[in-house]
């Protein structure tokens, strides 16, 4: 049980002390990617292993038995970032990094950590300089990354609250409770911490117009709907280090006066909710969550809601409807939930990312932050890695990063040596950014003057076989499904945004489409009520302004230079190479295909069915498909 | 076969009414318990029939409207029974650029979907897609009753159903 700022200070000094007592702690990364690539695997072998050895302890046997080197511990983390090249398994205190482990690998590890080794062979090799790297921070991937709201993500175990406290957990609100509520607001509105959910809003002036507001009952509410395709970063803090997004959401419940707390996390993140249930348990078990937190008047409770899948409830009016239990659909605003929210009560609502940055806020300080990233954009940003890049992963980096930065540096470039084509951003609220504006700074404001934003931090690097048109009509279907209905704009316009792009993925497109397109987009934009319809065409608008050109031979040419859209698929007969097998004639679902023993056989495109069969059947390599 | 019969047979009873008490009793009956209790509905019964929808409006003094309307409106809830195997195929932008289309379709094909439909007629297994699993470097991936599998394609699709298919064996 924790009373007061001094028994946390406690706890984190006697755990610090036990981990130091152990020859080492071997951590085994257990996020999503790792997890699915065998990571419980790994830790079972490695318990095991242990245990037959006699060299396996925990943190209570060395917390209890005070003597040094008297054996290892084995954790589970979060996720540690470097998915690509999972399961991770790194040895500390090292810190030296493991890649790609699997169960066969334990004896060696152990044999090695007993020793003092290292396992050559299971270490990061630089795929330019085949160089082993040993050590974790001297990863390219790592190395150029800085590391706040994803200090703990895939350090800490993220089951054990004493894990956290040792990392300075709870700190952040301890120093927040010997401060008025008014002190509380003012440090991070002079952070000038803009929510990382895409809205960049200032969390400060949110919370302080919550604060103005005279109501008995006030609320704090988490937004863990991380509903953007293609992101991943508040599922891995809420599963990696789900005790920084209670005590993001303790402080903004002192500042704003607010003694309840919902955390809406999206139904597609199973995993997340136990996490954060067991994490509320286990707060509330050590008197962290509950009434008179440390001794003081503030009482704080927190309920998990498990959303029910719908894109739109990340909006705020619409998420607020859904904890009521209603259909979630967006509210004309103002009123602003702060002043008039759940139920009716003042309401805060922050993202999972903007929370876990507000402990650290308030033990480093307000200047430590603004010294991390860009004037108007201060402190980091966590991004999600994927598509077409070598190292794929979960990332953090200070907001103003060039985007060449993070594809290069940190995601090692293009898979298979690949030429970069665009890099989608953003999600469905962003836009596709190409090779010539790889230099743009990463921050709220840059992207917004491109018609590209932030949103939650999904980066897609995507490559020249990927269709940029069928990206466009990837999110538009995505959208159109997602759009509750209430506005018409976002409820046809969509609709009819699809049916365009379809027709011109199918090869029945019009130059005229394409005017259409930016015609109906910027109705769309003029007239929805929320977030989700006022950035529906960004992906549209943004590919057809930076990728005009792919536009025009979809339309104009029929053809699709990524070889993506079927029917744009032409595969032609080459007259020189053919010899007359008629092999090609016999797959053909369509008798498409004629010739005799004389004549070269030839590919009627009017019946052509684009299936390829053909081009698979053929010996001789003579049919060629044209893009 | 028995399987199939067990199935159907369940898919007619709907949830028991003693379900359906401990479902109230566990969130109460405030409006805004309604989403909770009829996903612990779906959960138990794979669907909401109408029966069920009913009962929850009676008992939360809500219109029948009023809880089809949240019924249909978020994508967690299906008013047919889903299948023994509920096959999440993640759609998301990550996955859609690495090729999760020709899974979902050798997936659809596998199984012996007729067009526009998600559940076979045994019963056994429904083929949907989803917007973001949130594991995007395991492009393309698939959940299996939340079992997740990453690096998918169309030959460890067919693969993972013939396991699926080894096991029913065993079930009969």
């Amino acid at each position: 049980m924790i009373r007061t700022g001094e028994d946390i200070q406690v706890v984190q000094q006697s755990y610090g002390q036990a981990l130091k007592r152990a020859t080492a702690r071997i951590v085994v990364c257990a996020g999503p990617g790792c997890v699915a690539s065998g990571s419980p695997l790994v830790y079972q072998a490695l318990l095991e292993e242990l245990q037959k050895r006699n060299l396996y302890t925990t943190v209570d046997c060395l917390m209890e038995e005070e003597r040094d080197g008297s054996g290892m511990l084995v954790t589970n983390s979060g996720c540690q970032g470097f998915c690509q090249q999972g399961p991770l398994v790194r040895v500390e205190p090292e810190g030296v990094l493991y890649t790609k482990v699997s169960p066969a690998d334990v004896l060696e590890i152990v044999d090695a950590v007993e020793a003092g080794a290292v396992v050559k062979r299971l270490c990061y090799r630089e795929p330019d300089t085949h160089q082993t790297i040993v050590h974790e921070q001297d990863i390219p991937f790592y190395k150029n990354q800085v590391r706040v709201a994803l200090a703990n993500c895939g350090v800490v175990d993220p089951g054990d609250i004493r894990a956290y406290i040792h990392r300075g957990g709870y700190q952040g609100l301890a120093a927040a409770l010997e401060r008025t509520s008014e002190d509380v607001i003012e440090i991070v509105s002079r952070a000038h911490l803009r929510g990382r959910g895409g809205g960049g809003f200032p969390a400060g002036r949110k919370w302080a117009i919550a604060a103005r507001q005279e109501a008995d009952q006030k609320y704090m509410i988490c937004n863990g709907d991380e509903g953007d395709p293609g992101a991943f970063m508040d599922r891995s803090i809420m599963e990696g280090d789900p005790h920084s997004v209670i005590e993001g959401m303790l402080i903004g419940g002192y500042a704003i006066g607010a003694n309840t707390g919902y955390i809406y996390v999206r139904a597609e993140y199973p995993l997340a909710v136990k996490r954060l249930q067991q994490t509320i348990a286990e707060a509330t078990k050590y008197g962290l969550l509950g009434n008179r937190i440390l001794g003081t008047d503030f009482s704080f409770h927190i309920h998990v809601k498990e959303g029910a899948g719908a894109f739109v409830c990340g909006e705020e009016s619409a998420l607020i409807a859904s904890v009521e239990g209603r259909r979630g659909m967006p509210r004309p605003k103002p009123p602003f939930p702060a002043v008039a929210g759940l139920w009716g009560a003042p309401t805060v609502i922050n993202n999972v990312e903007t929370l876990a940055n507000v402990p650290r806020i308030l033990t480093k300080g307000a200047d430590w932050f603004r010294s991390i990233g860009r004037e108007q954009s201060p402190g980091t940003k966590t991004f999600a890695l994927t598509g077409e890049v070598e190292n794929t992963g979960l990332i953090e980096v200070p907001m103003g990063l060039a985007l060449e930065d993070i594809v290069f540096q940190i995601g090692g470039g293009i898979r298979g040596g690949g030429e970069l084509k665009a890099v989608q951003i953003g999600g469905p609220s962003g836009g596709c950014l190409t090779k010539e504006q790889m230099g743009i700074s990463l921050d709220f404001d840059s992207l917004q003057e491109v018609g590209a934003m932030i949103g939650s931090g999904g980066l897609v690097v995507m490559d020249e076989n990927t269709c940029v048109v069928e990206v466009a009509r990837f999110f538009m279907n995505f959208i159109q499904n997602e759009s509750c209905g209430k506005c018409t704009f976002c409820r046809e316009g969509t609709l009819q945004m699809l049916r365009i792009l379809q027709r011109i993925v199918d090869g029945g497109g019009t130059e005229e489409d394409l005017d259409l397109l930016v015609e109906i987009g910027e109705m769309v934009q003029l007239g929805s009520l929320c977030g989700l319809g006022k950035s529906a065409p960004n992906p549209i608008l943004s590919t057809l302004e930076n990728f005009r050109e792919e536009y025009l031979m979809h339309v104009l040419d029929k053809r699709c230079p990524a070889g993506v859209c079927n029917n744009l698929r032409r595969f032609v007969i080459q007259a020189d190479k053919c010899r007359h097998c008629a092999q090609c004639a016999k797959v053909c679902p369509a008798n498409a295909i004629t010739g005799s023993r004389t004549e070269s056989y030839r590919i009627d495109q009017g019946k052509c069915v684009k299936c390829g069969a053909c081009l698979s059947a053929c010996r001789l390599d003579a049919i060629e498909e044209v893009y | 076969m028995t399987n199939t019969a067990t199935n159907l047979q369940m898919f007619e009873t709907g949830s028991s009414t003693n379900f359906l008490d401990a479902v109230l009793a566990k969130h109460g009956s405030e409006p805004s318990a309604l989403i909770p209790i009829l996903q612990d509905i779906q959960e138990n019964d794979r669907y909401l029939s109408q029966e069920a929808m009913d009962q929850v409006a009676h008992a939360l003094d809500l219109s029948a409207a009023t809880v089809y309307g949240v019924a249909t409106f978020y994508a967690q809830f299906s008013l047919e029974p889903k299948g023994k195997y509920v096959v999440k195929v993640c759609d998301g932008t990550a996955c859609h650029v690495r090729g999760s289309l020709p899974v979902y379709e050798a997936l659809r094909k596998r199984v012996g979907l007729a067009n526009g439909t998600f559940t076979t007629t045994n019963g056994r297994y429904t083929v949907e897609t989803v917007s973001c699993l949130g594991a995007c470097v395991l492009a393309p991936v698939i959940t299996i009753n939340d079992q997740v599998y990453g690096h998918l394609t169309v030959d460890a699709v067919n693969m993972i159903i013939d396991t699926l298919e080894r096991e029913g064996e065993h079930d009969d």
